[in-house]
């Protein structure tokens, strides 16, 4: 009963997902917003790659996307102290401010 | 149901919802708003895992995803007390550029993936390697090496994170017993 979807339709949904993120990370000037704009990407590319896994029916691709969650994990760990200390030394998030820095 | 099966069904509104939600992640104002849209998003994102037999991953994604990441998020955007006033906005020339720039993207896309080959996926119970024993079973074999590689960058983003948050109160208690 349950039929096949054509592998071209997760690669065209992951595009989609991951271009939202671009636009997103283009767009807003809240870092948070950017962060989580980051996470749409790495979730583009996730699903892309359990779909190949399930597509070539092999284990590997999905322990990457285990690793992957790991990394991200990480990286908003880290980013996001980051950014409380530049919230609590501009009082504000805007990265347009941190342009500051090349002065 | 018009000659579309049931997961062409589900698929067709999960990937529906999934850009929705994606969509008002990066056009709501209020930050707190846009972090559950984001939420959503990845409920479907883990449905769509659930349809391809990836049942191990769908729970971890949902758990360390919408359970641990976006609460972090949520909590910081709190901690700010951020809100739609507070929001500072790009110039409209930059936000129409950005929209351009990816529907130009977006197109490109499109086309070089278009080639690419009308194949079947393999589902419907005929896959077992997403349940946990088989992953288990790979996981420890042959990516044994980057299993461990993963706890010690877990460990330093730890440590890491707990130092670039404390320096700075350091130094601020300094300079208050100095004044």
């Amino acid at each position: 009963m349950l039929n096949g979807i054509p592998i071209n339709f997760y690669i065209m949904l992951s595009a989609v997902l991951f271009i939202i993120g671009v636009v997103g990370v283009m767009a807003r000037r809240n870092a948070i917003i950017i962060f989580m704009c980051i996470e749409l990407m790495l979730n583009a590319v996730n699903l892309l790659l359990v779909a190949f896994s399930t597509l070539h029916n092999d284990a590997s691709g999905q322990v990457f996307v285990f690793f992957i969650m790991a990394v991200a994990a990480a990286e908003v760990a880290v980013g996001l102290a980051i950014l409380s200390m530049v919230y609590r030394n501009f009082k504000s998030i805007d990265i347009d401010l941190l342009s500051r820095l090349k002065n | 149901m018009l000659g579309y099966t049931i997961t062409q069904w589900l698929f067709g509104i999960l990937s529906f919802l999934a850009i929705m939600f994606a969509l008002m992640v990066v056009f709501t104002r209020n930050p707190v708003n846009s972090v559950l849209y984001l939420v959503l998003t990845f409920f479907c994102i883990a449905g769509h895992y659930l349809l391809l037999n990836a049942q191990f991953l769908a729970v971890v994604h949902i758990v360390v995803y919408a359970g641990a990441i976006m609460v972090l998020f949520l909590f910081i955007i709190m901690l700010m007390n951020l809100n739609a006033d507070t929001e500072p906005r790009k110039h409209i020339g930059t936000r129409f550029i950005a929209g351009m720039v990816g529907g130009i993207l977006l197109f490109v896309m499109v086309g070089a993936l278009r080639g690419a080959e009308q194949l079947q996926l393999v589902q419907g119970g005929a896959s077992q390697i997403g349940l946990v024993k088989n992953l288990g079973k790979v996981l420890f074999s042959e990516f044994l090496f980057p299993f461990e590689i993963a706890s010690i960058l877990l460990l330093a983003a730890l440590v890491g994170a707990i130092m670039i948050g404390k320096r700075d109160t350091n130094i601020n208690s300094k300079e208050n017993t100095n004044s």
